[in-house]
């Protein structure tokens, strides 16, 4: 996802800032940029939310159909994240079937949001070992201007909580109601830049950052998924670090959350 | 990570595979097992089985994906359809294709891919017998591959798991561990700097128990690293 075009100038004047706690944008190195969040613009989809994080812009649509639940868990539902890297977003994205990095990108914020059980898979299921929900998470980019991990979890989850089941539609029920939630995870991720460790990098600070790591926490500060990615290392330090800045730099999204809701 | 399960995973310390917390599965690592790839390795971690070869450097294909400046690393991580209980459908899935993914990236930072401008090194990994902890099994398996290979490297990437069960951190999780534990962390690290060059988390921790799991899988890391040491040693000869 990043860009392959910055100058080594541009590198070095970012490096340089990062040291001294600066960003080119002007924001401190853990601090977000703007978020914004709207949903329920889809009248189709059965939940949706547009989430804006500076100008990066994604909007994340879920569908739900029936399906039949795994063998191992015949009481839950079921549920599939994918995002689509549309070359609207991004000179970079060519189109074509999902890549490596979309691949990646689809399935952290996949862990996220399963992992924190947000979504109560027991809830949704219809008749034991036969019919249960299928919820599919579909994230689009609009605009990529960095860290679509963070901005996609916010998306899902702002979708998932305003998602109703259609048991209308399908015959299941005379009413349709809210997907049960049971928690709100958020993912915070940071990126190396040169010896230093920013959070919430644009797609400008991706193209010169060597490595990435994405943590999600639920809202007891406990937490649920992480990735490491990019060919750059963290020391040990950096990442315990970043998991202490994560618990009180979310606080930001969390907020941004509730104000929906 | 199922998470909820009344299920006894360890009794007085003891774990169903009679292991204590911070003990790591039996590993077995034989360098140099195959005649075709420039270096190969086969491991043995627990009941998992996996091969690793090296090719390379070479020409790297597709071309546009070659790097003017350095070359790339191409790992591709495979499970067998007879590697589990219900047959895998072969090729690449959305897991493999992630595991491929990050591994790739990363071995670009141990291997010296700025001596081999717009050249490939192809890592491939096989596993053949699957039972929990397989990406941390190929990953070291392929470490000592591309050190069985002659590849300049800085060091290589030992890789290993810790996990909690009944609310327990414990170290290399089995089968049923990862089926009904808590949470599964896979690390991987250059030993020589501390560096972590792979990290995932999937499950449940507080913060205190994810600084614990970091130490677990980081001394885990350390003893394979021997091991890994060891099976270059024993087909070389000297000191590796």
């Amino acid at each position: 996802m990043s860009n392959d075009h910055v100058s080594n100038l541009m590198k070095g004047h970012m490096e340089t800032l990062a040291t001294e706690g600066k960003r080119a944008d002007g924001r401190g190195i853990n601090e977000y940029r703007e978020v914004k969040i709207e949903i329920g613009m889809l009248n189709t989809a059965e939940g949706s939310a547009m989430v804006h994080l500076g100008k990066t812009k994604v909007l994340c649509g879920i569908k739900m159909l029936i399906g039949r639940p795994y063998g191992d868990s015949p009481k839950s539902g079921t549920m599939m994240t994918s995002t689509e890297l549309a070359p609207l977003a991004d000179q970079s994205f060519d189109p074509g079937p999902p890549r490596e990095q979309s691949i990646e990108l689809s399935r952290v914020v996949d862990r996220g949001i399963r992992e924190s059980r947000m979504i109560d898979f027991e809830g949704l299921c219809i008749e034991e070992g036969e019919k249960v929900w299928t919820v599919f998470i579909d994230l689009h980019i609009l605009d990529n201007n960095g860290n679509l991990f963070d901005c996609c979890t916010l998306a899902a989850a702002a979708a998932l909580s305003n998602a109703k089941i259609p048991n209308v539609q399908h015959g299941v029920a005379d009413k349709d109601v809210d997907l049960p939630v049971n928690c709100w995870p958020i993912s915070c991720t940071f990126g190396k830049l040169g010896d230093s460790v920013i959070l919430d990098p644009t797609s400008e600070e991706e193209g010169v950052m060597s490595a990435r790591f994405t943590v999600a926490h639920d809202e007891n500060g406990n937490l649920r998924a992480a990735q490491k990615g990019m060919n750059g290392a963290f020391t040990d330090s950096e990442i315990r670090e970043a998991v202490k800045t994560a618990r009180t730099s979310d606080n930001v999204l969390r907020e941004a959350l509730k104000g929906i809701q | 990570m199922a998470g909820q399960t009344d299920m006894k995973l360890i009794k007085n310390g003891v774990r169903l595979d009679g292991r204590k917390p911070d003990e790591l599965r039996e590993v077995k690592i034989v360098a140099g097992v195959l005649d075709n790839a420039d270096g190969s390795c086969y491991l043995e971690w627990g009941n998992n089985k996996v091969y690793a070869g090296v090719f390379g450097p070479m020409e790297c294909h597709p071309r546009h994906k070659q790097k003017a400046d350095r070359a790339i690393v191409q790992a591709r991580y495979t499970m067998a359809p007879f590697s589990v209980n219900d047959r895998k459908r072969p090729g690449y899935d959305r897991r493999s294709t992630e595991i491929s993914y990050i591994a790739s990236q990363a071995f670009e930072r141990v291997v010296m891919v700025e001596e081999f401008p717009k050249a490939s090194i192809r890592v491939d990994m096989q596993v053949v017998e699957a039972h929990a902890g397989t990406r941390c099994a190929a990953i070291t398996a392929a470490s000592v591959a591309l050190a069985d290979a002659g590849i300049p490297m800085r060091d290589m990437i030992p890789a290993c798991a810790s996990g909690k069960v009944n609310d327990v951190v414990v170290l290399d999780l089995n089968k049923e561990e990862d089926n009904y534990g808590q949470a599964d962390l896979p690390l991987a690290i250059i030993p020589s700097t501390g560096e972590v060059v792979l990290l995932q988390l999937d499950g449940h921790l507080t913060p205190d128990e994810f600084e614990q799991a970091m130490d677990l899988a980081t001394s885990g890391c350390m003893d394979l690293y021997e091991k890994m040491r060891n099976a270059l040693d024993n087909r070389y000869g000297g000191s590796a």
